[in-house]
C-alpha cells in the first residue's frame, strides 16, 4: 500500500518534470519565433489639428511678461513720490516702512539695501540685475495678498520708488516704457551664466 | 474580553489603539460589506476571544479607495513654503503621489480642468490654445524621472533625517505629451531660442527655458503614477523638464511664449542664483549628481552584525554609473549594488552589505554619473565656489555617524 502510494507520487512528480521541461522547450521555441514587437508604423499627420486659434485679445490678456530690452512694457508712467504713497499703503505692512531690514520679523523680504544691516540681505539694490524684472514681478505677484490688483501706472510708480530707495534713480525721475530698460543695475556686472556641461570638474 | 479596552502599543512610531483596529473588524463583521456577509454571524465574537490573531476572524471587505496599514505612518514635513518627502520611509524609487515633495510660492491653486487652457504663442507659425481634452488627444508618452528643488540642502545639527537634509526630491512616473509634439503643431520660428513657461498660481510663476530642452525631452504632463496628477504637483498640467531644477518645471501651466531672448524673471535672477567666488551664477539648469544613504540614518538605531546599507542616487545629466560606500569615515570605498533598470535622470536605489563590528564610525556614499562627474564633498564645493555658497545647487556627500551604542546621527560639516 505504502509503496504503491510512493510509486504513484513518483510517477506524478516524474511526469510533472517532463511536462515542465516540455513547457520550457515550448517556451524557448516561442521566444525564438516571437520577439517583442514595438513600433507603431502609422505615420503622423503634418498636423493633428487639435486646439483652436486664440483671438489677439485673448493673447494680449495673458501676455504680461516684460523682457530686459523693454519688450512687453505697457504704456503709462509713474514717479517716486506717488510710489512712496502706494508703497506705504500696499506694501509696507509686509516689507517694512522703508523696505529696509530692521530685524523685525516680517512676512516679506527686505527690498532696500542697507549697508548697516549685519545680515547683508540680498535686495534690489545689491542683487537684482535688471530693473525690468522689478516691474514684471510686482505686476504679476504683488501685493502678495492681492496679486494683479495694481494698475500699470501704479506699478511704474512703485518701481520708481523702490529704485530710488535703493539709490539707483533720482527722486524726481518719471519712469516709462522707454527709460526703464535703460537703467543699469549695480548688480548686473556680478551675474555670470552657468557654463558647466558635466564631466569630472567640480565647479 | 481580555484587554480590548486597553491601549495597545505597537512597535511603530505611532500608537494605534486596539479599539480603533477592532472597530474596523467589528464593522466589517456587522455590515454587509462582502459577498459572505449574509453568512457571517452578526453577534460580536470578535470582541470575545480571538484577540490579535488575524487567522481567527475575517477582515474587512473590499473598499473604493485603499488606505495605508494603520501601523504605517509616512508623512511629509511641511513648512510655510514647502513640504518634504520622508525618504527614510521609502523602500524604492517611486514616491507615492501623496508623499511627493511640495514647493510653491503662493499656495496651491484650485483649477477646474474643464476651464483650463494652454496658450502657445510668440515666435510660432500659428498661436494655438489647447483645452485639456485637446492635450490628451495627442500621442502620449510615459517616463520616470526625479524632481528636485534647487534649494535642497540643510545642515546645522546632528538630529536631521534624510527628509530634513534633502527631502525636496521625489520621483514619479509621469504621463503626458512631448513638448516637441506641441511645438510641431504650432510650428516654431527658427529665431526662437528660448521659451517662457508660465503658471496659473497667484504668483503667475514664470521661467525662461532654452529651446533645446523642448526638442530633447521636455513634456507637458497630466498624470502621475498612473492617475491624474495631484494639485500640489500642478494639476491639471505641468511642464516636466527631466533633470532640471524643480522650479523650472512650471506647475499649473497656462502659457508658453517662444522668444529670441530669456526674460530674466525674478525666479531666475533674485532667486535660484548663487554666489560663486565674487560672481553670482545664474541659469544652473541641471541638478548635479547626488546620493544619500537613507538606511541607516537618523533617528534609526542599528545593532552589531549584518546591516544592509540602502539609499538613492541620481543625476540631472543622465544615468548614474556607480555608487561607492564607505564604512570607515571615507578612508576606503566599496561598490554598492545598483538596482536595475537604471534610468536616465532618475533616482536609482543602491544597497551595500556591511558587517558592523560595533565600533563607532561614519558611513558615506558617493555617486558618479555617466559624464564622469563624481559627487563632491562640501569641502570641494567650498573650494570651488567660496564660503558664501548660498543654498542652491548644493550636492555634497552626506555622512552618518554610527555611535558605539547603535545611535545614528547626521554628520554636520562646515
Ligand atoms: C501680505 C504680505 C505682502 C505684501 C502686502 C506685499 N508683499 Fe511683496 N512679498 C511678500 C512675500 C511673502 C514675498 C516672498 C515671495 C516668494 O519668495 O515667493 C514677497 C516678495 C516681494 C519681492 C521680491 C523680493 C526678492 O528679493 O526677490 C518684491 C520686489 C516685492 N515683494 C514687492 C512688493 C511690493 C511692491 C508690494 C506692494 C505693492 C508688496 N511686495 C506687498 C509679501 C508681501
Amino acid at each position: 500500500m505504502l509503496t504503491k502510494i510512493i510509486k504513484t507520487k513518483l510517477t506524478a512528480i516524474f511526469s510533472g518534470v517532463i511536462l515542465i521541461s516540455l513547457l520550457a522547450f515550448k517556451d524557448r521555441a516561442l521566444h525564438q519565433s516571437f520577439q517583442i514587437q514595438a513600433g507603431d508604423t502609422t505615420k503622423w499627420p503634418a498636423r493633428f489639428g487639435f486646439g483652436y486659434t486664440p483671438t489677439a485679445q485673448e493673447i494680449t490678456a495673458w501676455d504680461i511678461d516684460v523682457r530686459p530690452d523693454g519688450k512687453g512694457l505697457p504704456k503709462g508712467q509713474g514717479d517716486v513720490e506717488k510710489g512712496k504713497g502706494l508703497y506705504t499703503l500696499k506694501c509696507a505692512s509686509c516689507h517694512g516702512a522703508n523696505g529696509v531690514e530692521t530685524g523685525a520679523k516680517l512676512p516679506g523680504p527686505a527690498l532696500v539695501g542697507d549697508t548697516a544691516a549685519k545680515s547683508k540681505p540680498k535686495t534690489i539694490g545689491n542683487y537684482w540685475p535688471y530693473a525690468t524684472t522689478l516691474f514684471d514681478y510686482v505686476r504679476r505677484a504683488m501685493p502678495y495678498n492681492q496679486p494683479g490688483s495694481l494698475t500699470d501706472n501704479e506699478v511704474y510708480s512703485i518701481t520708481a520708488y523702490l529704485l530710488n530707495a535703493n539709490k539707483i534713480i533720482k527722486a524726481g525721475a518719471v519712469l516709462n516704457a522707454q527709460n526703464l530698460p535703460k537703467i543699469i543695475m549695480p548688480a548686473k556686472k556680478l551675474f555670470i551664466m552657468d557654463d558647466r556641461k558635466g564631466g569630472p570638474e567640480v565647479k | 474580553m481580555k484587554k480590548s479596552d486597553e491601549k495597545h502599543t505597537v512597535s511603530t512610531p505611532t500608537k494605534i489603539s486596539r479599539r480603533a483596529l477592532l472597530g474596523g473588524m467589528v464593522a466589517a463583521a456587522i455590515l454587509p460589506v462582502n459577498t459572505f456577509a449574509g453568512y457571517v454571524q452578526t453577534s460580536t465574537p470578535a470582541l470575545s476571544g480571538p484577540g490579535d490573531d488575524p487567522i481567527k476572524i475575517p477582515g474587512p471587505g473590499p473598499s473604493p479607495v485603499g488606505k495605508r496599514s494603520p501601523f504605517e505612518n509616512p508623512v511629509r514635513k511641511p513648512s510655510d513654503i514647502s513640504s518634504r518627502t520622508p525618504l527614510q520611509d521609502m523602500y524604492g524609487t517611486i514616491t507615492p503621489a501623496d508623499l511627493h515633495y511640495e514647493r510653491h510660492h503662493a499656495g496651491v491653486p484650485v483649477i477646474d480642468p474643464a476651464k483650463h487652457e494652454l496658450l502657445i504663442h510668440g515666435l510660432v507659425e500659428r498661436p494655438i490654445k489647447f483645452t485639456m481634452a485637446d492635450l490628451k488627444r495627442f500621442p502620449s508618452v510615459t517616463r520616470i524621472c526625479f524632481l528636485e528643488c534647487a534649494g535642497n540642502f540643510r545642515t546645522g545639527k546632528e538630529e536631521l533625517t534624510p527628509q530634513d537634509v534633502l527631502g525636496l526630491t521625489s520621483q514619479s512616473e509621469w504621463t503626458g505629451v512631448m513638448l516637441s509634439t506641441i511645438f510641431r503643431e504650432t510650428g516654431i520660428s527658427p529665431k526662437a531660442k528660448w521659451f517662457l513657461a508660465e503658471g496659473s498660481d497667484a504668483t503667475v510663476m514664470a521661467r525662461s527655458i532654452p529651446i533645446a530642452k523642448a526638442w530633447d525631452d521636455a513634456m507637458i504632463v497630466y498624470a502621475q503614477n498612473g492617475e491624474a496628477m495631484r494639485p500640489e504637483q500642478g494639476y491639471p498640467i505641468r511642464l516636466l523638464l527631466p533633470g532640471f531644477e524643480g522650479n523650472m518645471n512650471i506647475k499649473w501651466l497656462r502659457r508658453i511664449e517662444l522668444s529670441d531672448e530669456p526674460y530674466m524673471t525674478r525666479e531666475e535672477t533674485s532667486k535660484y542664483t548663487y554666489p560663486v567666488k565674487d560672481k553670482i551664477r545664474m541659469f544652473s539648469f541641471e541638478m548635479d549628481a547626488r546620493s544619500i544613504i537613507t538606511y541607516p540614518s537618523y533617528p534609526q538605531k542599528v545593532e552589531r552584525g549584518w546591516i544592509e546599507i540602502r539609499g538613492i542616487a541620481w543625476s540631472g545629466r543622465g544615468k548614474i554609473v556607480k555608487v561607492e560606500v564607505s564604512t570607515d569615515v571615507g578612508k576606503s570605498w566599496q561598490f554598492a549594488n545598483l538596482q536595475g533598470t537604471i534610468l536616465s535622470k532618475a533616482h536609482t536605489y543602491f544597497r551595500h552589505l556591511w558587517n558592523w563590528n560595533g565600533e563607532a564610525t561614519e558611513i558615506l556614499s558617493r555617486v558618479t554619473d555617466e559624464t564622469g562627474y563624481l559627487q563632491p564633498t562640501l569641502k570641494q564645493l567650498i573650494e570651488a565656489r567660496g564660503t558664501a555658497l548660498g543654498g542652491y545647487h548644493m550636492n555634497p556627500v552626506t555622512a552618518w555617524q554610527i555611535k558605539g551604542n547603535g545611535t545614528v546621527l547626521f554628520k554636520v560639516e562646515s
